[in-house]
């Protein structure tokens, strides 16, 4: 089990307060489409993802981002149990969606940088510190079912 | 591969770093060795407190080495072949999971930070090729 300090239990819940979920959401998912095209691959149901801006203003990209982010509230609201808050969505990512475990890897950094650049000089070292710990604990817990 | 429009962003966006080196340089020294403590391992010999000397003269030399890559990006082997003699030879910073690509992480971050939706996915993803494309020459001749 993962130990969260106070400190960083702080730092993560402060933060995600203030998480516009569907603004975020869409965003991360954009960036990662836009700065690791290759990552396409998982989207040919999407449409038009043939530019930056058709891939910013994509409803589908959008969406898509929402559910994400979504997804993602429920590792901040469990944070003493991440590994069985995602054991079924690990599964799925295996079996069904066919996903490199190497992109949750790609999506947790692009989402902290979207972080910082939201908060600014607010998002702290410390804060990174914190989020960078839980985008790896979840990154690590969506490919803990891999088989 | 940089495209042309890819050079034009990395060139315009750097002007907004000019005269932040020191400043933006030792932030993201610091956030990299808050973030990812295995990187400390390789300044054993630093001073690594908030806001010490050796972080605010190590940060500007860094940035400064990558201002010097963008000025010559049509030709990134030749304008970093010392520092990828330094770094294969001398510091033998670990390559596979290099911690290049730690510190360009804490870059982004520092970046995006400062410049906020400036940053966009564009400016993002420009700088994110730049980035890879000098840390692979920075790893050429490791062996």
């Amino acid at each position: 089990m993962v130990h969260w300090s106070a400190e960083e239990k702080q730092l993560i819940a402060t933060v995600w307060g203030k998480v516009n979920v569907e603004e975020c959401g869409a965003e991360a998912l954009a960036r990662l489409l836009i700065v690791y095209p290759w990552t396409q691959r998982f989207f040919a149901s999407f449409g038009n993802l043939s530019s930056p801006t058709a891939i910013v203003g994509n409803p589908k990209v959008r969406a898509h981002g929402k559910k994400v982010l979504t997804s993602f509230g429920e590792a901040v609201k469990n944070l003493d149990n991440i590994k069985s808050t995602y054991a079924k969505l690990s599964e799925l990512h295996c079996e069904k969606l066919h996903v490199d475990p190497e992109n949750f890897r790609l999506l947790g950094d692009i989402l902290i940088i979207v972080l910082a650049s939201h908060f600014g000089r607010d998002f702290t070292p410390a804060c990174q510190f914190a989020w960078q710990k839980l985008v790896g604990v979840v990154a690590h817990a969506l490919a803990r079912k891999y088989h | 591969m940089l495209t042309a429009e890819d050079k034009n962003l990395i060139h315009q966006f750097w002007e907004k770093v000019s005269g932040h080196q020191e400043d933006f340089g030792s932030e993201v020294l610091e956030r990299m060795f808050m973030t990812y403590p295995q990187t400390k391992t390789y300044f054993p010999h630093f001073n690594l407190q908030h806001g010490s000397d050796q972080i605010r003269s190590h940060g500007k030399k860094v940035l400064n080495a990558l201002g010097n890559a963008v000025k010559s990006l049509d030709n990134l082997s030749q304008a970093l072949s010392e520092l990828s003699n330094l770094h294969a030879y001398n510091l033998r910073v670990d390559p596979s999971h290099f911690a290049l690509q730690l510190l360009g992480q804490c870059f982004h971050v520092v970046l995006a930070s400062h410049l906020g939706k400036d940053y966009s996915p564009e400016v993002h993803a420009a700088f994110d090729k730049f980035l890879s494309a000098v840390a692979a020459t920075l790893a050429e001749k490791y062996r």
